[in-house]
């Protein structure tokens, strides 16, 4: 399995909803912690839910080591057009989610219009 | 406390089962701690006279600006209003804002921060397990939810729609505040289409602007 991100790479994991539905919320966030800390961006095929979100939060800030790891960026596709207020948007699941993590030195400026969401990923050298 | 009834007259009106924790969440630095200290030095009887009010506003306006000020869940037990003759008391529960990451290394940058690196990592290992526990608490020993945000920012934010997807599904009675109206770039209209189905009351926690609306919309939220 590759050891993440080397001087010229940045490596990219889609995760599908079909093996997320599967997960338990500990296993769902150990993966995505494991990954991240490993320098990749993972992008997952759904939105995970309020209380998930926020537990992920939570075993982030205990996972933060000022020597190798600040913390995460996330950001979730919102269907702007068809939900109104935050809590519409939230659990409004009719149409395909979507979900990038990565970390937060690496994952910059998500932004996201009607159709596209766009993300810059600075891909900095692994510290010998 | 004359002066606090009147003020406060018919507006807390709790019920036998009153909520006991508030919680005030919201982003970093949209005035939860301005707010609190607000609420707190307001139930002693302070505010209302202009001598009270610049002193309150100073005291209130210097709050820091280095990142995570706040960095664990601040207690401010019975914060008690007499209304009528009647106590009310309620915990206020200061928390730090949420973020998704906390860089030791930001506190260096300002000017403020008197401190050396290791006091900067002291900084931000507290405010990782302040936010910590700020998410536990919500998800569970919180009663009632305050969340205050700036209103001169966007308020469609990842984060923004995490915390009040958890306040939703714990169930948790909450009152929404377009803090800073004070400021130019100031849009509560935007707050109120994020929050359609909250009350969304306008403030300036720095300059004890509209606290009364706050108030009544609080005892009628968690009353």
């Amino acid at each position: 399995m590759s050891e993440g991100n080397n001087k010229n790479n940045v490596q990219l994991e889609f995760v599908r909803s079909r093996r997320l539905e599967k997960m338990a919320t500990a296993e769902k966030i150990r993966m995505i912690l494991d990954s991240v800390k490993e320098e990749k961006i993972v992008i997952l095929e759904d939105r995970m839910n309020p209380d998930e979100e926020s537990k992920l939060i939570e075993a982030t800030m205990k996972e933060i080591n000022p020597d190798n790891f600040s913390g995460i960026e996330i950001e979730s596709y919102k269907d702007e057009q068809k939900s109104s207020g935050l809590f519409d948007r939230f659990m409004s699941n009719d149409d395909p989610q979507m979900t990038i993590i990565g970390p937060s030195n690496q994952l910059n400026e998500v932004n996201q219009d009607e159709d596209i969401m766009t993300a810059m990923i600075s891909n900095e050298e692994e510290q010998g | 406390m004359d002066k606090l009834k009147g003020k406060f007259s018919g507006w807390f009106v709790f019920g036998e089962s009153a909520p006991e924790n508030i919680g005030i969440y919201g982003p970093p630095n949209s005035g939860k701690t301005t707010l609190t200290n607000r609420i707190v030095k307001e139930s002693t009887g302070l505010g209302g006279d202009e001598q009270d009010e610049e002193e309150l506003e100073e005291e209130m306006g210097s709050a820091s600006h280095i990142p995570h000020e706040t960095r664990r869940a601040d207690k401010k037990e019975d914060v008690t209003i007499e209304h009528d003759g009647e106590e009310v008391t309620l915990n206020v529960v200061d928390t730090p804002g949420v973020e998704t990451q906390v860089d030791y290394e930001e506190f260096v940058e300002y000017d403020d921060f008197d401190g050396d690196e290791e006091d900067a990592i002291e900084r931000s290992r507290e405010a990782t397990e302040g936010i910590s526990e700020a998410m536990r608490w919500l998800r569970g020993d919180i009663d009632g939810v305050i969340y205050v945000l700036d209103s001169t920012k966007d308020p469609f934010t990842q984060l923004n729609t995490m915390v009040m997807g958890v306040i939703e599904s714990e169930d948790v009675p909450a009152v929404v505040l377009a803090n800073k109206v004070d400021e130019e770039d100031s849009n509560v209209e935007r707050i109120r289409n994020a929050f359609p189905q909250y009350d969304v009351i306008p403030v300036s926690a720095l300059h004890g602007e509209n606290m009364e609306e706050m108030y009544k919309s609080i005892s009628e939220n968690f009353g």
